[in-house]
Order: structure tokens, then sequence, then C-alpha cells
């Protein structure tokens, strides 16, 4: 970096996230002693280590926390690509309607196939709902002649109509009807170390395209006109950035449930803590949601003591006044 | 580099053949043939909606024509890979978006993105030419400040800045004077006549100003009627009778006092 301007910001950005990561390892470490049994904050640590409740830890609690940040950093990183990809503040895998076809997906899945397949055909439902609604979206997207506003709009539509049929189909099955209530507001309940190890296998295998996709985001922010003047096909960017979007936020729907709201709130806030260029804003997205899913898990497990709020919920409650908050802080500093 | 490109004057590396443009069933432009000159400034002149943009944005394939060829240096435009034309030609579309909070040197590295591979890092040599083209735009001590924060003149030069570290031989440009004042303006066109005149790039710009075409064109494309309905240099072709016919008005033309260049005044017959 040859201006003097940029260390500077980078020292910032770099503040910024440490200063998130911390918070994130406090809330993980307070999640871990929430449960059945309350542990003190040393007994968790010492469980860590290998202590006397590794078991309880390990076997647990740690696949609750772990699950929730990896699917809140996922839906952070997703929020930020949609968004790029679409040059629109208001754009994220909810607003277009990909986690509703994730969601449809899974829940088609969960109904036929066989309950022993159940493990494996939801996080294939999910991927198949999300891919499949991405596509259709691509496609239609194109015959407009690729207007990012009728992209966006047709996201829009395309996700109403998925979720029409999602209510559709709990209205003809009414037992499953509960369960995925549950599903659809988001939740990190019942954890385990397999969905640790899947997500974590599935984020491994999507990390090429987010590093490409991270160096690619900033250009997405100029007209096709100038791209095209560029030699950057804009299709191929901005299609390239809503496939790797979906990818994460297919991964991440299908380990903790729709909540597509974190997809939102992360980018926002990444940007108006690091700014926008893209390498300070992906990482800041990234462990906002992170810190933001796990930290609504443990608020939701505390305040209705002994029943639990959904993650997702408590994310929606505690995100909406959060980004109310930074946007009108936003706009004071512009006065 | 005086004139050096402006003496070989028969010689093209951008043109189009029988070019039909325009959207779904309406036709702006129908089968024209277009030749730029190279290391020459030409002005593409018209009312609005007569087709002077859509033909500029096809020439830098922006848009696909109905029918017909556009080619750049022999081959057509449209067969070859988007990253060897940007090397070519760049285009400066009228009032283009930018990424939030893009300073101007970010902006500026943007133009060196058609010489570089897939993932490698802004290099020295990269950040070498990012220099001299804010240097050349008289922007090197505006370097760190974000693009909203510059005035009209400014940004557009920016812009400019980043078509230049582009470093292709041709540059389009459309409307670069819309929304700026009259001293602004003049700083632009200034601009970019000394781009020509230093390098020997080959200019095409829209414009709206008959008298900017005439200061500082060498050769002018006037659009009318869904075809080219003249081409040539200002003082044979700025005469009132084109202008009628292109523009629907009246005008004379004077000589202009200080540089000799033709001077359109319109005026309302009562």
């Amino acid at each position: 970096m040859t201006s003097a301007a940029l260390p500077s910001k980078s020292l910032r950005a770099a503040s910024v996230c440490l200063a998130i990561a911390a918070l994130i390892v406090i809330v993980a470490v307070l999640g871990m002693t929430i449960g059945a049994v309350t542990l003190s904050v040393g007994q968790v640590l010492d469980g860590i280590a290998g202590g006397k409740s590794a078991f309880i830890v390990m076997q647990y609690r740690a696949p609750r926390v772990i699950v929730s940040i990896l699917a809140g950093a996922s839906l952070g990183i997703a929020g930020a690509f949609l968004q790029g990809a679409l040059r629109n503040p208001l754009a994220s895998p909810d607003v277009v309607g990909i986690t509703k076809w994730a969601g449809l997906g899974a829940f088609l899945a969960g109904l036929f196939a066989p309950p022993a397949w159940a493990v494996w055909a939801i996080p294939a439902g999910v991927i198949a709902g999300a891919v499949a609604g991405a596509l259709v979206l691509l496609a239609i997207g194109r015959s407009f002649g690729g207007g990012i506003a009728a992209l966006a709009l047709v996201g829009v539509a395309l996700g109403m109509l998925a979720q029409a049929l999602m209510q559709y189909v709990m209205v003809l099955f009414p037992t499953r009807a509960d369960q995925s209530m549950v599903w659809l507001a988001g939740s990190v309940y019942g954890s385990t170390m397999t969905d640790v190890v899947a997500l974590s296998l599935w984020l491994i295998a999507c990390l090429p395209f987010v590093l490409i996709a991270t160096i690619r985001l900033d250009a997405g922010g100029f007209g096709d006109d100038t791209l095209t003047s560029l030699g950057i096909s804009p299709g191929l960017l901005r299609g390239g950035l809503i496939v790797v979007s979906v990818l994460l936020c297919a991964g991440s729907v299908a380990a903790v449930g729709s909540m597509g709201f974190l997809g939102l709130l992360s980018p926002h806030a990444a940007r108006l803590l690091v700014g926008p260029r893209a390498r300070h804003m992906v990482p800041a997205s990234a462990l906002i949601g992170a810190l933001t899913l796990s930290a609504a898990d443990l608020i939701g497990r505390l305040v209705a003591l002994p029943n639990e709020i959904p993650a997702g919920i408590v994310a929606a409650v505690i995100g909406g006044p959060y980004l109310i908050f930074l946007l009108m802080k936003e706009a004071g500093r512009h006065d | 580099m005086t004139d050096a490109g402006k003496t070989d004057a028969g010689h093209s590396r951008l043109s189009a053949e029988d070019l039909t443009l325009g959207y779904a069933a309406i036709k702006v432009l129908d089968h024209v043939d277009v030749t730029i000159p190279d290391g020459r400034i030409t002005a593409l002149i018209g009312a609005n909606g007569s087709g002077k943009s859509t033909l500029l944005r096809a020439l830098g394939r922006i848009i696909q024509p109905l029918g017909g060829t556009v080619t750049l240096d022999g081959k057509a435009i449209a067969s070859m890979p988007g990253k060897a034309i940007a090397q070519t030609l760049a285009l400066l579309p009228q009032s283009p978006v930018s990424p939030d909070g893009l300073t101007v040197r970010q902006l500026c590295r943007f133009g060196r993105h058609p010489h570089k591979g897939m993932l490698s890092r802004t290099s020295r040599h990269d950040e070498a030419i990012v220099e001299a083209s804010l240097a050349a735009t008289g922007l090197a001590d505006l370097a760190e400040r974000p693009l909203d924060r510059l005035s009209g003149g400014q940004r557009q030069r920016a812009w400019i800045a980043m078509a230049l570290a582009q470093e292709t031989p041709i540059l389009l440009l459309d409307e670069p004077t819309t929304y700026l004042d009259i001293a602004h303006q003049l700083e632009v066109l200034e601009l970019l006549k000394e781009l020509n005149e230093k390098s020997g790039r080959t200019i095409v710009m829209v414009v709206h100003d008959l008298n900017h075409a005439a200061q500082y064109a060498d050769h002018i494309i006037a659009v009318a009627d869904g075809g080219i309905h003249a081409a040539g240099s200002p003082v044979d072709l700025l005469k009132p009778e084109l202008i009628r016919s292109v523009f629907g008005i009246d005008a004379v033309v004077i000589s202009h006092p200080v540089d000799g260049t033709p001077l359109c005044l319109p005026f309302v017959g009562r």
C-alpha cells in the first residue's frame, strides 16, 4: 500500500475485528456454562482443556456454540456478497427469497424422505431448494436483460411464492407444522458434533470461492457499463457473487434454520464500523454475524428459563433496534 | 509526439459496418457505416434521442447491435474477449456509478484491471501508471479523497484518470461535460485535447455544444433521422443548412474571432 491513509483504516478494521472476536469468545464461554447443569466459567475452561467436565462441555455444549458462530459468520458473508452483487443495501438472502427456497427444500425433504435418511435428506433439501431458487432467479433476471432492480424484485416475488408453497404444504400436513415453525424461526437447539463437522467441511469447500468473491466484491459497486469497459463481465461478476452467497446461505440454513435477518444486519453494521471496502467489510461482517447469532442464542436461553426462545427471533429483536441505531448514527454524521 | 497520429489520417482501428441499433422493436439507427479516424478527436453530434449515445455505446460494445458489426483492429468486436477489448478501448459512461466511499486512487487502480491476472495484486508498474494518470489529470493532491467529496469537474477528471490508467489507445466518452459549469467544461475538454496531442490517443466523444465540437474536434459525425447525416471536419461540416436539418433550428456560422474555428450562433426567425 503506497498511500498514507490506508494503513490507519486497516488498523482500525483490525482492531474492530479483534474486539468483536474477543466478545465472541466471551459469549461462547458464557454459552457453555448454561444447560441442565450450570457450570462455572472455570469449569468450562477446565472442560475445554480436557478436565472433569470435558464430556458435557465438548459433546453437548461446544457444538451448539460452534454451530452458531460458523452459521452466523457465513450468513454475514452471504449478506455482504448479495448486497454487493445487487448493489442494493436492502438485499439479503432472506429478502430475495433464498432462505425461503432453502426452507421449502428442507420441508419437502423432511416430508418425503424416509425418517432414517433425515440427517442427510434435510441438508440436501436445503441446498437443492436454495440453488433451485437462485437458478430460477438468475434465469428470469437474465431474460429481463439482467437489470439489477429487476433481479432484486424477481427475488422478492420468488421468495413470496416459496413461502406460499411452504404454507400450503404446512396446511396439508398439519402434524409437521409445529416442528417446522421452530426451524423456520431459526434455532441452534440440539446441534451435535456431526453438525459442526458437516458445516465446517461445507465452509472449507466454499472458502476458495469466498476469497475470490471478496477480491471481486468492490467492483460490484460499478455500473454495468463501467464493468464492461474494464473488461469485467457484469453477468459473471454478479451471478458469481450470488452463487457464492447462496452456497454459504444454504450451508448455514441447513445447520440452524432460516435466519436471513443476520444477512441484512451484519454487512450494514460492518460497513458502518470499518467502512465499505470488501477486504475490511467482509471479515467484519462475518464476525458480527457470528457474534449476533451466538449472543442471540445465549440470551434466548436465559430470558425465559426453563424455556428457550429460538435464536433467530432473539437476533431479530436485538438486531432490529441496533440496525436502526446504526442508521441514525450514520445519518447524523452527514448532517 | 505532436502530430504523429494525425498524419496517417487514412487509418482507422475502430469502425462499424452496416450497423443497426435499437431497443426491441424500435430501431434507433438503421444500417449505418462509421469510421473513426486514428489519433484524432471525433465528436458525435445530434439532437436528443438521435442515437449518438447509442452509437457510442455500440462502438464500445456496451450494447449489442441488432445487426451489422463493430470492427476493432480488423476483428469483430463481438468475438473478442472482454479483457482484450479493454486493453485497446475504454468507455466513460455518462454519470457513471461507483462503489461507495471509493477514493480517487482506488478508482484509478480499477483502470489497471484489464492488464492484471485473475488474482494478481496491483504491481509496482501498475502503481506507477496510476500515479502518472493522477498527475496527468491534475489529481495527485486529491488522490486520497473519496469521490463523493469531489466537485463535479474533479469527479469527471477522476473517471478520466481511471480510463487513462487503462492505457488504451482509444477513449470513448459519453457527454463528458454534462452537469459541469462552463469553466469545468473547458477544463475537461482541454484535458482531452492535451491527451490527444501528447500521446496520440484516439478520442470519440458525444457533445451537445456545437461550438465545443467545432473548437476541440478534428472530425465531426452528425447523427440524425436514424442514420449518419454527414461526417467531416468542423469547417466543412458546420454550415447553417446542416444545423437546420440536424437540429431543426436556424443559425448563422461565423469564424471565431480568436482561433478561427466555426462559431454557431442560433437565432429564432420572426
